[in-house]
């Protein structure tokens, strides 16, 4: 097996790898001290009062801590799986410096109150403008490695990275076109229920393409690595692939049950979120039944916890969501806690800890040791994850149907049962219980940032790693 | 409902996009083979490459053109 002389750019993957751990970390402590607001409304002071925070939160979570993990990956999956050093190293430099550049700008501009008022699309134009051209020069490095790849075949979950690309650059740019009447300030182009129907378009799309798509990629890539053994069916993986980009599209609707959207277009987007369950789970099944012969590994291998607890979760939320999109379902858990244990168990359980798994899969390798600096330190960290996901979710679907169930109760002559407090004095226990699992997700991550320091601190940065020649690619 | 002028030719091109997408890449044969894809990302071994030659660092070297070997010519044998 020969080797040319160049190497793969490993810097920028370290970048986006150590940034993931770090913006995981503030993503997830700004979450907790809003879920703390909410036991104890006094810590409301200022700007950083819950209504500042949360798009704080939900913008750092998602884009900066899911974000990294997704460029860190990203560029290190496309680069050994097309034997090809990554496209530009300037423009991956750019994308780097830029998007932390917008996490910076974000957490700035929303405690100050400067937001369009989209969910998940809270920054204003200019930074808009600046996510556009990052999106771009990470389109560009992204196909342009594919395109001077060693190999004609082209791994499954670079399909994955680059519908991920492709379809958030077209959502974020339909999304938050809007007219600027000032530097902080833009009016959305669409008004009233269309801005809505556009606004869960994208909103319901950003969590079909930036957390799924894109991390199924990271799943079908770290998951066969570090079990040391082919996806269960490569077949399927494709069709898993093809299956959910022609079908995600039209779910978004879901989010508007019981509105001023047309009835059709709900019963639509019902539809479309039920015909999901199907690539969903032919997905989870297969990473699932890559282990298969070999399930011993994940008796003492925490990084393989991570990546298959995942998928779990992965499993358990796109069945959930699916049913909640029904709306009989929907008529008692929408406005409730319960979409935000959904969401949780979806963020914390499938999309932090596929990440966390791949994170620590990288980390030995881009500071050159053979493994972690403490592999105890990942069961620990994965115990304390699982438990802080469990209390999270567990308190809020009984918070959520409790509310849902209190809303709705109606007394003989008609008159509601409970007054909308008596269900916010209701539900203090459990967000008390949330705190905690967050508290405890929290604390994992901080587990993860020690184990990240002292492996850099016995390790060495790697700059050296040499393009492999693909084996036997003429087969 | 205006929007749907808007949404709805979006996903229609993009379902033809998607489907260019898939044309050509069936007629690529990036189809053809449904197994070898799977062996061929774990043949790639890309344990950090051993410190430029330290006295205490020996396990490795070794270690990787073993496993490199080995795995290359099982998977041939099988595709």
């Amino acid at each position: 097996m020969s080797e040319t002389q160049s190497t793969y750019n490993y810097k920028v993957v370290r970048q986006f790898a150590v940034m993931t751990v770090i913006w995981g970390i503030v993503g997830m402590l700004v979450g907790v001290i809003i879920a703390a607001q909410l036991v104890w409304p006094e810590l409301n002071i200022g700007w950083l009062h819950f209504g500042r925070l949360r798009p704080l939160h939900t913008n750092a979570v998602i884009f900066a801590f899911g974000g990294s993990a997704l460029f860190a990956t990203s560029y290190y999956v496309v680069q050994r799986t097309c034997h090809a050093r990554i496209f530009s190293d300037g423009l991956a430099a750019f994308t780097f410096w830029g998007w932390q550049l917008v996490i910076v700008l974000a957490a700035v501009t929303l405690p100050l109150g400067m937001t369009s008022g989209k969910e998940y699309a809270e920054l204003e134009w200019p930074i808009d403008i600046l996510i556009t051209l990052v999106w771009v020069a990470y389109a560009v490095v992204f196909f342009g490695t594919i395109a001077k790849r060693k190999v004609s075949h082209i791994y499954v979950a670079n399909w994955f990275y680059g519908g991920f690309i492709l379809a958030v650059a077209l959502l974020h740019v339909v999304n938050s076109a809007a007219i600027p009447v000032s530097l902080t300030k833009s009016y959305s182009a669409y008004a009233g229920v269309q801005d809505a129907m556009v606004q869960w378009w994208y909103g319901h799309n950003a969590v079909g393409f930036f957390l799924t798509a894109g991390f199924l990629g990271m799943m079908y890539y770290f998951v066969p690595k570090q079990a040391g053994r082919p996806v269960y069916s490569y077949r399927l993986s494709v069709v898993h692939f093809w299956a959910l980009i022609f079908t995600y599209m039209w779910a978004g609707p879901h989010h508007l049950h019981y509105t001023a959207l047309p009835d059709w277009t709900q019963s639509v987007g019902m539809l479309f979120s039920l015909i999901l369950l199907a690539p969903s789970w032919g997905g989870m099944i297969n990473g699932v039944m890559t282990l298969s012969g070999a399930w011993h590994k994940l008796r003492d291998d925490p990084i393989l916890k991570f990546l298959i607890t995942s998928l779990s979760f992965y499993g358990m939320s796109t069945f959930e969501g699916p049913m909640m999109a029904i709306k009989t379902v929907n008529a008692l858990s929408h406005y409730t806690d319960w979409t935000v244990g959904h969401v949780h168990s979806g963020a914390l359980g499938w999309v932090a800890m596929v990440s966390i798994g791949a994170i620590y899969y990288l980390l030995p390798r881009l500071f050159g040791k053979p493994e972690m600096f403490s592999v105890k330190l990942i069961t620990v960290h994965f115990w304390v994850a699982t438990i802080g996901v469990v209390l999270y979710i567990a308190s809020m679907w009984i918070s959520g149907v409790m509310q849902g169930l209190m809303w709705r109760a109606v007394n003989a002559d008609g008159t509601l049962t409970y007054s909308f407090v008596e269900s916010v004095k209701a539900s203090y226990p459990f967000w008390a219980i949330r705190f905690l699992g967050g508290l405890l997700f929290l604390f994992g991550m901080l587990i993860m940032a020690y184990n990240m320091v002292k492996t850099i601190a016995g390790g060495r940065v790697v700059d050296d790693a040499r393009v492999l020649q693909p084996a036997a690619h003429h087969a | 409902m205006e929007t749907i002028y808007l949404l709805i030719p979006i996903s229609v091109v993009l379902v033809f996009l998607i489907a260019i997408a898939f044309w050509w890449s069936l007629r690529n044969g990036q189809f053809d083979d449904m197994e070898g894809p799977a062996y061929r990302i774990l043949m790639d071994d890309d344990r950090s490459p051993p410190a430029a030659p330290r006295a205490d660092d020996h396990a490795d070297p070794a270690d990787v053109v073993d496993r490199r070997a080995g795995a290359g010519s099982g998977h041939l044998r099988d595709s």
